[in-house]
């Protein structure tokens, strides 16, 4: 059964470049919130701190919160790519995730070369990438421009190839953040239903997002998150209640 | 189609900070890592590619300035050593394209994971991949090099021995060394990044400490030292068997002995901090 619980999880980054020791004892006094020293004297900002939930199967979990609250950090953390330092992080089941639309791309290779790599990046065998290619070829609607590097796209256009590429995949935990929102009218319109699809077959979804009708269109719960904890966790509409 | 191809990452993990079982997770890195070769393939692939994008002789410039070079400091060094061209240019052939391999690696070796560093924070990927992707596309730049030692072999009529085959153990040993130093080396250069600039210069002042222009026996009795040198070692079990009729147990034995060196070093670094490279990049 596809679960994620986490216990007491926290992520520190490092500020390895701020060594001097004047300016940590000035980033130190101006925020005594976010920024701290570690044991070994180096300054960390504290991205993640103490948080605690379990994510059942089925549920629609919706991140939410300000610039900066951590939501994508999670989201990062969720993925495994980001370890905690402390705390205890469980994660059962397959993940996508779709938190950076050019994860992984090479801007000098052409569409169809970057939609394989991302099969290869999934683990698939090649003959898989070059089915998948076509299909998010058709799906793109990039017709011949899929065999031209992707750094002469449109920002519309590495939109709509980054969407394809990254929807193919039919996980259990689908992390998502909001970036698919762009795109021109038309590919939005295919590209919904295209999510529903992929929302609706995952298990778990847990979607970081500024965009409150997006929540309350396909969320169950929200976890508001502020200065990296969590400060509310409940359904949606308790949550996002007073909010437009 | 929920294909088990499919499989992205391991269905399940635990994060434990207090219990990080780095050892055992290093050793799944290696193992997950070595099975996705054909990703560290493609990659290395494209990584040559954009370096000679609009090129329209690629790679081969490598080949063909190395060409140049042989041929220029072959006449210079022939007539300050006193040698005549058939002796000389053969052995400095060798040399220089194996030096150019080893110093190419060890120079690149520090850009292993800064390199991938757009992948590292986007894709959950073993380390490993990252690596192996350095690795593949030094091999990849040595293979459209090395071959000129056969024409030079052609054009002096030289012949090696059967022992010639040994060098194929030796180039063997200098990819696994490459491995170890791509993954020590990309994990110090991405926390320090002066590191790079250390290892730059550090490789120049090796290449006139090692024989690569000279030969060893120009030392003399102080020959028995050169061992010391782990460059000279690694570049003599591949020149060695070439053009020297073999390299002599010591420097096998030296070579083996710095290979696990490197991995002991390269292992161990890896296990403690694996976990913060995601972090460094």
């Amino acid at each position: 059964m596809p679960l994620i619980k986490a216990e007491h999880i926290a992520v520190e980054f490092p500020l390895y470049h701020v060594g001097a020791r004047s300016l940590k004892k000035r980033l130190l006094a101006r925020s005594p919130i976010r920024l701290k020293e570690d044991e070994s004297h180096r300054i960390v900002v504290a991205a993640l701190r103490d948080l605690s939930f379990v994510i059942e199967p089925g549920e629609r979990v919706a991140l939410v919160g300000g610039n900066g609250a951590g939501k994508t950090t999670l989201l990062r953390t969720l993925a495994g790519i980001y370890e905690p330092v402390a705390g205890r992080l469980e994660v059962d089941g397959s993940i996508g995730s779709l938190i950076d639309p050019a994860a992984g791309m090479d801007s000098e290779a052409t569409g169809r070369e970057n939609i394989m790599l991302r099969g290869l990046f999934l683990g698939m065998s090649e003959t898989d990438c070059e089915a998948l290619a076509e299909e998010a070829g058709r799906f793109s609607g990039l017709g011949e421009f899929l065999d031209v590097p992707i750094r002469t796209y449109s920002a519309g256009m590495s939109v709509r190839l980054s969407f394809a590429a990254a929807t193919l995949m039919e996980p259990e935990i689908l992390l998502m953040d909001e970036w698919f929102m762009a795109g021109d009218a038309d590919f939005i319109e295919r590209a919904n239903e295209r999510l529903e699809k992929l929302v609706t077959g995952a298990d778990i979804l847990v979607l970081a997002t500024h965009n409150m009708s997006i929540v309350r269109k396909w969320c169950t719960r929200a976890i508001r998150l502020a200065g990296g904890r969590v400060v509310a966790d409940g359904p949606v509409e308790e949550i996002l209640a007073g909010e437009t | 189609m929920r294909s088990p191809n499919l499989a992205l990452a391991s269905p399940r993990y635990v994060r434990d900070a207090t219990d990080p079982r780095r050892v055992e997770r290093a050793l799944n890195d290696f193992r997950d890592g070595l099975a996705r070769w054909r990703l560290a393939v493609a990659l290395a692939r494209l990584d040559i590619r954009n370096r000679y994008r609009g090129s329209v002789i690629g790679p081969f410039w490598l080949t063909l300035s190395t060409a140049v070079m042989v041929t220029g400091i072959g006449i210079l060094y022939s007539t300050l050593f006193k040698l005549s061209l058939e002796e000389y240019l053969p052995f400095l052939a060798v040399s220089l394209l194996v030096w150019t391999t080893l110093s190419q690696i060890i120079t690149d070796a520090g850009n292993s994971l800064i390199y991938s560093e757009g992948v590292i924070r986007q894709v959950p990927l073993p380390y490993t991949v990252h690596v192996l992707r350095f690795v593949i596309r030094n091999v990849i730049i040595a293979a459209h090099s090395l071959p000129l030692i056969v024409v030079v072999f052609a054009i002096f009529g030289v012949m090696p021995g059967p022992e010639a085959l040994l060098a194929i153990p030796g180039l063997l040993l200098l990819f696994i060394n490459a491995f170890a130093g791509g993954l020590f080396l990309g994990m110090i250069c991405a926390r320090f990044r002066d590191i790079q600039q250390i290892v730059a210069s550090a490789m120049q002042l090796a290449f006139f400490l090692t024989p690569v222009l000279w030969k060893p026996d120009l030392l003399g009795d102080r020959q028995a030292w050169l061992p010391l040198n782990p460059f000279f070692v690694l570049m003599e079990t591949v020149r060695g068997p070439l053009v020297e009729g073999g390299a002599s147990a010591m420097v096998w034995l030296g070579a083996i002995v710095y290979t696990a060196a490197a991995c002991a070093v390269a292992f161990l670094f890896f296990v403690r901090f694996r976990a913060r490279i995601a972090f460094w990049v």
